[in-house]
């Protein structure tokens, strides 16, 4: 269950994470509870697997090349052609998507040269063709997300 | 903007997660040898440089609640694609709004954003609003729910090994 201190945490902290010695001391202050609990909180967020990390965004091909995928796959066959996209590290996102294009993921490498290899590898080993649809044109990416977490 | 090594390595270090710890700059500086304050000057001046776009809390979405992701794309000619794909990344329940390249007769499609919602009927009503907006009804459109997720985590940046790594 997630208490109010939960709910502030995921909110509030999904941009300016403090950069400071002590983030989340700071944290602490800004709530009025104690550094203790709000580690102890975002442990337990951690553990009840509701968030990934707390960690960076970075945009797409600002560090490295990246492209969005996706492939065509039977339904019988499609959790094994995951799994071994998936196992790629240089895979992120992998989903199922209701379309004949069934499997849609982000791959991201350090240059044009290795991404073409990662598509070219997961095509081999798939046995399936790989649509490579890479970012022309941004027009908005903000990634955090405003949760309303009413209990409805 | 190139960035050294050590943004790197350090890009790499937190992409793993920043410890739940007192202090938890000093402990990433500690893997890869930076002090507390030169980690805290390069991430700042990454943020600054937009090269992290943010630092925080990364939710997942699913797991709170909000199940219904949909990916809408839309065949929209190039002389107006960029207006279009403006409008669309105003409106405030889009996340993503992204122009990519057709890819022939199987897919015809060059605008793509992202809305998600607590269940499929509010992002099929988030998106007809969307179309209203935004003045998109007359072009062909793709609507594609997510079912499965298979993986979700950042990009891991590092140093690349030679791509015959893979085979």
């Amino acid at each position: 269950m997630l208490t109010p201190l939960h709910k502030r945490l995921l909110n509030d902290y999904q941009r300016d994470f403090p950069l400071s010695p002590t983030p989340y001391q700071d944290i602490a202050l800004e709530l009025g509870v104690s550094e203790e609990d709000v580690i102890d909180a975002f442990v337990e967020l951690d553990e009840q697997d509701v968030i990934t990390r707390i960690g960076p965004v970075i945009p797409p091909n600002r560090i490295g090349v990246s492209t969005l995928a996706a492939i065509s796959v039977p339904e019988t066959e499609l959790e094994a052609v995951a799994q071994i996209i998936s196992a790629y590290p240089e895979v992120n996102h992998n989903y199922e998507r209701e379309h004949r294009f069934n499997l849609w993921f982000v791959v991201i490498a350090a240059d044009a040269q290795h991404l073409a290899q990662v598509l070219a590898d997961i095509e081999q080993q798939t046995g399936y063709p790989v649509m490579s649809l890479p970012l022309m044109e941004d027009y908005f990416i903000d990634l955090s997300f405003k949760l309303d977490l009413h209990d409805d | 903007m190139m960035i050294d090594d050590l943004d790197q390595r350090l890009l790499s270090a937190i992409q793993q997660g920043l410890p739940m710890s007192p202090r938890p700059y000093a402990e990433l500086g500690a893997q890869i040898g930076l002090s507390e304050s030169e980690v805290l000057a390069r991430l700042t001046a990454l943020k600054q440089d937009g090269l992290i776009k943010r630092l925080g809390v990364i939710v997942k979405h699913r797991q709170l609640g909000y199940r219904a992701n949909a990916m809408v794309v839309w065949d929209i000619p190039d002389d107006q694609v960029q207006h279009i794909g403006q409008l669309i990344s105003r409106l405030e329940f889009v996340n993503l709004c992204y122009r990519r390249p057709r890819h022939g007769a199987t897919w015809p499609y060059n605008l793509f954003c992202m809305i998600h919602g607590k269940s499929k009927e509010t992002v099929l009503q988030q998106l007809a609003l969307l179309e209203q907006a935004c003045h998109t009804q007359a072009f062909p459109k793709q609507v594609l729910f997510s079912r499965r997720c298979f993986k979700q985590r950042g990009a891991i940046y590092r140093k690349f090994e030679p791509a015959t790594a893979h085979g």
